[in-house]
């Protein structure tokens, strides 16, 4: 045993390290991303680490690994889940050999994700015990424990931490090297009595499964994670909670002698007698959740089901807010409410109002001059933008005002073509990134081909990842095992499913890319345009632009058409921020007196 | 023991390095440490907080509001927004050159940091400015604001730990050909 400071996804790598894991595979996406990456920055090359295409063929390889014996840990965020329910559900029903984790990391806020999904409803609803951590040591020591409760019950089991666990720092105990669990798999013995899904093995598979989890909801009773911690003082009132909220309700609790607190760690199967034995001797009882309330539908249906009195308060009665995250103030006066303690009092003298600081595209983001480009090629034509996940989707600010929707991952494509099958008039764009192309485009561009839509896909290729922190994928060359491979190619891909026009074309080259917007959206049918530029973070910058001051007519219009970050104000006058700057030479082609210079001036 | 450091300021300006940087001198004085930050969308330009706590007895790695012992802000704006969770006898460093939101730029809007620079005077009695700009200039490079103001919040005395701990510790991360640099950044007055 040794001390490291490590972040919680990272602690979640190590730990599943340490209990011999052989594959790891998934999809990136904030808060979960660095579990894998922390892997294979790990691997002593023994361990398999892929990023998958999408979640859905992640759960899919992650599968083949667990049915050959191999522990194996499937990473995603909470919405990453919905692309793999697929698998997932059937999964289910067939079970796994080697130790299977699906890593999913929740959200509450949300802080960056479409969705306030709640995973423990995914686990009661695919029938999978769930693990749920509260801190980067426990998530360090519980995903050790998940592998072994997976093998023991040969079915894949759910670990959800939240983005505070997920991003949390914390100096754990971490075990030393000689201290790892290694896995040497089987490989795949042939059964297809046992690995082929049939309406009959569901059907026997579905009975046992209900038999397990009833028997799980015992074993979880007496898991040292399920614990009540009892007050020191005799008081009729308990606080039932869980995750990070746990940690605000110990730090609300510090000097107290009660309430009473039950802390719940694996939500499903739900560790029932354990409840019972909480609940008996109170009176009432505070559920502190963030996302849905499932302890406290819980409680209430155990109350119901063993004749209990007690009244269970949380979400469902207003005692805690229904969206958003929690935090140690607003636990703690939940709680002070609760037991009729004095409210904190957080007053600040009122302060000037503060400068806003929303999210913006980079100084010299070439996703920056694709959206212009195309806004300026459809000026005073009845056009309609759909959006999609990823850096771009900060195309929706002003001034560029770009991304007229936005759903999930891959969904722009076909409802660009829902719009123009209403409105034939409108002339559709959709936007995609290059990851999320390959992710979940590619049957949406096929869609449209089959179904005669009318639209104009723009494919912005950056070639990354980069909201999440530029991960590699299949058009890059490059995977998470160091491999240099063929790249995918998307006008290929393209062409290949049926589209007759794709052009590829440097956004930073303004002229030339509305030439091509103009052009190709003028045509019938499903067309496309890729902006190929290099994303701004990962590439050596030019030398800064410089204004030329004794030709700016101050008009802003680089700042009012463009919204870059490095092009400021002061003084009353308009200058580049030199430290921002990456010289794209974007806005000095926006310039109308030609004010702007950038390396060809020098 | 039990420190409670709040760190602030805009995206790219190395709060997060430093925020590990006073974790590893605390851990390395034996302390326990816990840490969480802005990740992800909000790194873009926007606000960027770093919650560090040192010591014993701590369960979460947030803290609530009048709870900081220290903030350490690289920006004039961004310490009033954390100005809540200062403790009423807490003490604020704060780099006095603003940096310009976007949206102020494009309303051609008028924050200079002025005011928020005399609403820190007029609230916090422990109050340390540094200017990061000329602090910079003197030291000779842009990148050092994040030593700049962590060598000041360590003169402040509320840290755990010494210059020379810090040191120690910048040493072991940083390339050999900036140990000078940061080392000159960590003690300039």
């Amino acid at each position: 045993m040794h001390k490291e400071f490590l972040m919680g996804n990272a602690a979640v790598a190590m730990g599943a390290i340490a209990a011999g894991l052989n594959v790891v595979c998934g999809y990136p996406g904030t808060p979960s991303t660095e579990v894998l990456e922390t892997a294979a920055k790990n691997n002593d090359g023994k361990l398999y680490v892929e990023w998958s295409v999408n979640e859905k063929a992640a759960m899919e390889l992650g599968a083949g690994a667990a049915y050959s014996g191999a522990r194996t840990m499937v990473t995603m965020k909470q919405v990453g889940l919905n692309v793999a329910a697929d698998p997932l559900m059937s999964l289910e029903y067939l079970g796994v050999k080697g130790g299977m984790v699906i890593m999913v990391a929740d959200d509450p806020g949300p802080i960056s994700s479409q969705t306030e999904q709640d995973t423990r409803h995914f686990a009661s609803f695919s029938k999978l015990p769930c693990f749920d951590p509260s801190s980067v040591q426990e998530a360090y020591e519980m995903i050790q424990e998940a592998f072994e409760y997976s093998e023991k019950y040969h079915t894949p089991v759910f670990f959800r931490p939240t983005t505070r666990v997920c991003h949390g720092y914390a100096s754990i105990n971490v075990k030393d090297r000689n201290e790892y669990k290694t896995n040497t798999p089987e490989g795949f013995v042939k059964d297809s009595s046992k690995w082929v899904i049939f309406p009959r093995l569901s059907f026997n598979a579905h009975i046992n499964i209900e038999k397990r989890n009833a028997e799980l909801s015992d074993v979880f009773s007496e898991y040292k994670r399920n614990i009540i911690t009892p007050a020191k003082s005799p008081c009729r009132k308990g606080i039932a909670s869980h995750g990070i909220s746990y940690t605000y309700v110990q730090e609300a609790l510090k000097n107290k002698e009660n309430p009473a607190v039950l802390k719940i760690s694996t939500p499903f199967p739900f560790p029932e007698k354990l409840a019972v034995e909480f609940l008996k001797d109170l009176d009432e009882v505070l559920c502190i959740e963030e996302l849905d309330p499932v302890i406290e539908r819980e409680l209430i249906y155990v109350c119901g089901k063993y004749h209990l009195n007690t009244k269970i308060l949380g979400k469902l009665t207003g005692n805690v807010k229904t969206a958003g995250e929690n935090t140690c103030d607003s636990v703690y006066n939940n709680i002070a409410e609760f037991m009729g303690w004095e409210l904190l009092n957080q007053d600040s003298p009122e302060t000037p109002p503060l400068p806003v600081r929303p999210p913006v595209l980079c100084a010299g983001c070439p996703h920056r001059a694709s959206f212009y480009a195309v806004k300026t090629a459809m000026k005073g034509q009845k056009s309609v933008f759909c959006g999609d996940i990823g850096c771009y989707t900060l195309g929706n600010a002003m001034p560029l005002d770009m991304v007229d929707t936005c759903l999930c991952m891959g969904a722009g494509v076909n409802i660009a073509q829902g719009i123009g099958k209403i409105e034939p008039d409108t002339r559709c764009f959709s936007f995609v990134g290059d990851s999320t192309f390959f992710a979940s485009a590619i049957t949406g561009a096929v869609n449209a081909v089959y179904n005669q839509a009318d639209m104009t896909l723009i494919v912005l290729d950056n070639s990354t990842t980069a909201m999440t922190g530029h991960q590699p994928h299949p058009g890059t060359g490059r995977t998470m095992m160091g491999q240099i491979v063929d790249k995918v190619n998307i006008e290929a891909v393209l062409r290949g499913v049926g589209l007759k026009t794709v052009e590829t074309v440097n956004p930073l080259e303004l002229d030339k890319a509305v030439e091509t917007v103009k052009r190709v959206s003028a045509e019938k049918g499903v067309k496309a345009v890729i902006f190929k530029s290099p994303c701004a973070v990962l590439i050596k910058p030019e030398k800064p632009a410089v204004i030329d001051e004794d030709k700016c007519i101050n008009c802003k219009k680089c700042i009012n058409s463009l919204g870059c970050p490095a092009i400021i104000i002061s003084e009353g006058k308009v200058r580049i921020d030199s430290s921002l700057c990456t010289g794209c030479g974007l806005c000095s082609q926006v310039c109308p007196v030609n004010a702007i210079g950038g390396k060809e001036n020098e | 023991m039990n420190k409670n450091i709040l760190l602030c300021g805009v995206g790219g300006q190395g709060i997060v390095l430093t925020s590990k940087l006073t974790a590893a001198a605390a851990m390395e004085k034996g302390y326990d440490v816990m840490s969480a930050e802005t990740i992800g969308m909000a790194q873009k330009g926007g606000s960027v907080f770093s919650f560090l706590r040192i010591g014993e007895d701590m369960y979460s790695p947030m803290f609530g509001k009048k709870s900081a012992d220290i903030i350490i802000a690289f920006e004039p704006a961004e310490a009033v927004r954390m100005i809540p969770y200062l403790k009423d006898d807490g003490c604020v460093i704060v780099n006095t050159n603003p940096v310009m939101p976007v949206t102020s730029a494009l309303k051609a809007g008028n924050y200079s940091g002025n005011e928020m620079l005399g609403y820190l005077r007029q609230n916090v009695r422990n109050l340390i400015t540094v200017d990061g700009i000329k602090a910079c200039q003197d030291i000779g490079s842009p990148k050092v604001l994040n030593m700049i103001m962590l060598g000041k919040a360590v003169k402040s005395g509320v840290l755990p730990f010494s210059i020379d701990d810090v040191t120690a510790i910048m040493e072991k991360t940083v390339k050999p050909q900036f140990v000078e640099m940061n080392k000159k950044a960590l003690n300039w007055e």
